[in-house]
């Protein structure tokens, strides 16, 4: 089967895909875009988080077909829509917290913090609280740091774009 | 809502920026957050193939024969191997080379690998494996671990010398190794019933520590090339390359030097990577098949692939006076250590001598036993023995602390070791050992806010269960518990787990630069950052690379023990120390140096004394690169006495006390821990974030072995092999987290510092079981707690 669609802004086609392949098999093995991980394959880790016409979803649970003529945004695609090389405001506050030891749980968990972080602050609605952000995160695990740090780097980064937000309405 | 107190000064010089004591960003965390990091999930090459392993469903069978032609026959299968295509030793192992590659003969638990296939998709390689035809006669499975260690009739799970027997350690039958200790009365030959006889309060206890898993998130994988010279390269996650390639090598039946590995990225250890898993399987399919190949566990598989954490059943007794001093403590601890021995003999040695924990107790006897099973085979994870023991003995500390009317942590104070003790080996602690004052701060620390206190006591994010609460918390009780426990940091008994470090200081492009090699594997822990922090120091230069870890250079030792920032930062520092002398004499030589004027390295030139600048390192070292290459030693320890355990058997000792406080619905059984406070004494805090990161670590996966993570198995099989049912803390089951890091330097050790990365995950879990049981009433001689235990329901019967 052929499978087309659009990953980071970028239009994909990738051919000869099995029925039962999924988008993060895809991805991985045929697009040349490992950075969602695979650690479990059943939805239970979130380690393979993508945005999905911009919800996000697990890409192990998404059959390949069912990603045809949509948009896909990736870890690798959070820094640079545009083809920049810098970091962006989550990834940067990931490394200053110290949010990433192994970090096979990391890109999924940017995507997930990206989207709580656009889904409030950066449209003005204000600093998630830590309960919220907690909810938000659940579905993605990680093994190392007792997701303190983790917590703290998304609070962080929500309130840099607050910060900017509220600075660019002035 | 989280505390967080590390040292901020270092008192080294100040010059160069990101030393040790700063907490310089992670080299590799740009590459990690941008998802280029590559893991060993990752690797890849144009014409790789994919391998997979056939696996027992039994637990114990003969093994009767194999049929591979089926699955050769399908279109592309490249190779399908059994035992008969291994062409060099046909068993390996960290301690007994008693795992086979594949099965032959027998299979001992259920996942021993059977046969392997390479073929161009991995879901050719799937279905090639289930056209492999295997004959087994099953055998009865020796499931229980107490009756495989004393009962005589029991079937042996090793028939005759099918583990190797070096003298070692005291086995025979399914015993893997009995370490008994004794002391004082005891020694002497005393009866507990004399002793008991002496005591006024005695207390009892049978516990019982449920198997965990590592869970590690990146899953057993890496690349295995063939090479021309008829060698392999293999890219891998592991936490030792060269123990690694010390097996695989005689098992292909190729000189070392012709199996050469690199570490792939890693995506988290905990001890589940000392042990071999595809290692020998993807070289052989890539040297058979002639082309690259590579495996990844799926998460069903890596849960049969990897050792875990050996469950425990534990019987403890201790006598105290009346007021409150102890006078003796008895224990007995069976560790199930499954199939294949592993690390099972090391464990029971750290499971003896800290058997009863860091209390003064003048008699002492203990009895720890590594058992033979066909469950599925245990070994390291963070903690090593320490941990299982410590929910014993803190367990019977409160038992004995609610029996004298005294506060748990009074009781842990008044017997609480302290520099100038001795250990219940023997070995006197040489270090600062602050046990009272951690105790004491971990009490004093801030209480989180009552139930009561919170704007919305309704809310059910506050809850126990969470926002699928179906109550409004009536039923919900406050609890608070403390622990502390001892864990002996690197490798003990006679073992010398050196470490080695390349480091050259050149001139590139008109500045100065370090390179660091070393072959110590990075598995999250950010040994990478320390490496180059120890070198900035040392050499007073900024600009440090640390290539990456491969088999080039000399073994680094494992990544396991709390032991890297001590060895390979050891050797670190000391190749830069021999970097640093040949650099200051080469200034001396050339240089427009005052004779005799005392020198040193910092800001990328050599300084005098009074810090004014000499010579620049760039243009002293203009076309003269200088690398040394040193190998660390710790001090030197030996094995315990096999009939006494009394011997200097460890190098150092780490300790962390926790203080849990917990929310229980006592009618649900739900639990949710509100806090933790963790008080670690880590000697020189190298990289204060990242520590701090390690006791975070470590207290969430205690958590988790205390309300949620079991393996379980009943008759052999492993019923839960999946983050479905296999649950580890999520962020909503992770409290917030109060850090308090203590720094009182061990003289011995390079810096002062003291192995960090275990000690936390010792009394997490019985200050957890600790709060709930004081929320409940109830005695909990059991981890994980489940609901049943916490509303009393009978345990549900185990399904056959
Ligand atoms: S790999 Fe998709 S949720 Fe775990
Ligand atoms: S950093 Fe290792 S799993 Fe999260």
């Amino acid at each position: 089967m052929r499978v087309t669609f659009e990953v980071n802004g970028r239009p994909v086609t990738a051919d000869d895909v099995w029925a039962g392949e999924s988008l993060l098999y895809v991805l991985r093995e045929r697009l040349g875009l490992p950075g969602s991980k695979n650690a479990c394959e059943q939805g239970e880790c979130g380690s393979c988080t993508v945005y999905l016409d911009g919800v996000t979803v697990c890409a192990c649970m998404v059959a390949a077909g069912q990603a045809h003529g949509r948009r896909v945004r990736t870890v690798e695609g959070l820094s640079s829509p545009g083809g920049g090389q810098r970091l962006d405001a989550v990834q940067e506050a990931f490394l200053e917290a110290g949010a990433v030891q192994c970090g096979f749980c990391t890109p999924g968990l940017l995507v997930q913090a990206d989207d709580l972080v656009g889904r409030t602050a950066r449209r003005g609605l204000g600093v998630p609280g830590d309960a919220e952000i907690r909810e938000h995160l659940a579905g993605n695990l990680c093994r190392c740091t007792g997701y303190e740090a983790i917590v703290e780097a998304v609070r962080l980064a929500a309130e840099r774009a607050d910060a900017a937000v509220r600075g660019g309405a002035r | 809502m989280s505390e967080t107190t590390a040292p901020a000064s270092t008192g080294l010089p100040t010059a160069t920026r990101d030393g040790v004591g700063a907490s310089p960003l992670r080299p590799d965390g740009a590459l990690k957050a941008t998802g280029e990091f590559a893991y060993s999930s990752d690797m890849w090459t144009e014409d790789m193939l994919w391998g997979a392993t056939l696996r027992s469903p039994h637990p114990h069978a003969r093994l009767l024969g194999v049929d591979t032609a089926a699955a050769l026959a399908l279109p592309g299968v490249h190779a399908v191997l059994t035992h008969e295509d291994v062409p060099g030793e046909k068993r390996y192992g960290l301690e007994y080379a008693d795992q086979p590659v594949l099965a032959f003969g027998k299979v001992r638990y259920k996942g021993e690998p059977v046969a392997i296939v390479a073929a161009d998709h991995p879901e050719t390689a799937r279905r090639a494996l289930d056209r492999i035809r295997v004959d087994y006669e099953v055998l009865e499975p020796v499931s229980d671990p107490l009756r495989a260690a004393f009962d005589p009739d029991c079937p042996l799970v090793h028939e005759e010398g099918s583990v190797p027997d070096d003298g070692r350690h005291r086995r025979g039958g399914n015993l893997a190794r009995h370490q008994p200790v004794r002391t004082g009365a005891f020694a002497e030959g005393a009866t507990v019933e004399e002793l008991r006889a002496r005591a006024d309060v005695v207390v009892t206890g049978s516990y019982e520590v449920g198997m965990q898993d590592q869970a590690f998130l990146g899953p057993e994988s890496g690349l295995a090339v063939p090479a021309e010279d008829g060698g392999v390269d293999l890219y891998v996650a592991t936490q030792w390359l060269h123990v690694d390639q010390g097996q695989i090598a005689p098992c292909l039946g190729l000189a070392p030097d012709k199996v050469r590995l690199a570490l792939a990225g890693v995506g988290g250890a905990f001890g589940a990577r000392e042990d071999l898993s595809m290692q020998v399987h993807a070289c052989l399919l890539a040297l058979r098949a002639r082309r690259p190949v590579k495996i990844v566990y799926n998460r069903e598989e890596s849960f049969l692939g990897h050792v875990h954490r050996h469950p425990a059943r534990m019987e403890y007794e201790h006598g105290a006076t009346g007021d409150g001093a102890l006078l003796y403590a008895v224990a007995r601890i069976v560790l199930d250590g499954g199939a294949y021995t592993s690390t099972t003999p090391a464990v029971v040695g750290v499971a003896a001598s800290m058997g009863v924990g860091p209390y003064a107790i003048p008699n002492v006897r203990v009895d720890a036993y590594g058992v033979y099973t066909t469950n599925p085979p245990c070994g390291a994870m963070r903690g090593f023995g320490a941990v299982q023991a410590c929910f014993g003995y803190e367990s019977q500390m409160d038992a004995l602390a609610a029996r004298l009317g005294a506060h748990p942590v009074d009781l842990r104070v008044a017997n609480a070791l302290a520099q100038g003790s001795r250990v219940i080996t023997g070995q006197r602690i040489d270090a600062p050992l602050p046990m009272a004052e951690m105790l004491l701060r971990a009490r004093d620390a801030p209480m989180p806010p009552g139930r009561s206190a919170l704007p919305d006591p309704a809310d059910p994010r506050t809850l126990p269960g969470g926002v699928s609460a179906t109550v409004l918390g009536e039923g919900v009780v406050r609890g608070v518990g403390y622990a502390v426990g001892m864990k002996n940091l690197c490798f003990s008994e006679g073992f010398d787990d050196y470490s080695t470090a390349r480091v050259r200081l050149e001139s590139v492009g008109g500045g100065p630069a370090v390179t660091v090699h070393t072959a110590a594997a990075e598995v999250g822990q950010g040994l990478v950052t320390v490496q180059g922090q120890i070198a900035r120091t040392e050499l007073g230069v900024e600009r440090v690379t640390v290539l990456p870890a491969d088999t080039r250079v000399g073994s680094a030792g494992s990544s396991s023990a709390s032991r890297q920032t001590y060895m390979t930062g050891g050797a670190v520092k000391a190749a830069c120390e021999a970097v640093r002398e040949r650099v200051l004499a080469l200034a001396r030589e050339r240089g427009p140096v005052p004779p005799g004027a005392r020198l040193s390295l910092s800001g990328g030139a050599v300084v005098s004394a009074s810090g004014d600048v000499l010579v620049p390192l760039a243009e002293l070292l203009d076309g003269s690169p200088v690398e040394e290459t040193r190998e660390y030693h710790h001090r030197a320890t030996r094995m315990v006495d096999p009939v006494n355990g009394q011997g200097d058997s460890h190098v150092q000792f780490g300790m962390c006390v926790h203080r849990a406080v917990v929310d229980v619905d006592v009618e649900l059984g739900l639990v949710k821990v509100v806090e933790m406070t963790a008080v670690q004494d880590v000697g020189r805090a190298v990289h204060p974030q990242q520590l701090v990161g390690q006791i975070q670590g470590a207290t969430a996966q205690g958590v988790g072995l205390a309300l949620m993570e079991e393996v379980q198995v009943a008759d052999g099989v492993i019923r839960n092999p999946s983050f479905t049912d296999y649950l580890i803390p999520t962020v909503l089951d992770t409290p917030p987290m109060r850090i308090d890091v203590l720094e009182c330097p061990d003289p011995a050790a390079p810096y002062g510092l003291r192995g960090a990365g275990e000690p936390g995950t010792l009394s997490s879990t019985p200050a957890v079981a600790a709060a709930v049981r004081a929320a409940t009433g109830r005695a909990l001689t059991r981890v994980p707690i489940r609901p049943e235990d916490i509303v009393g329901l009978p345990a549900p019967r185990r399904r056959r």
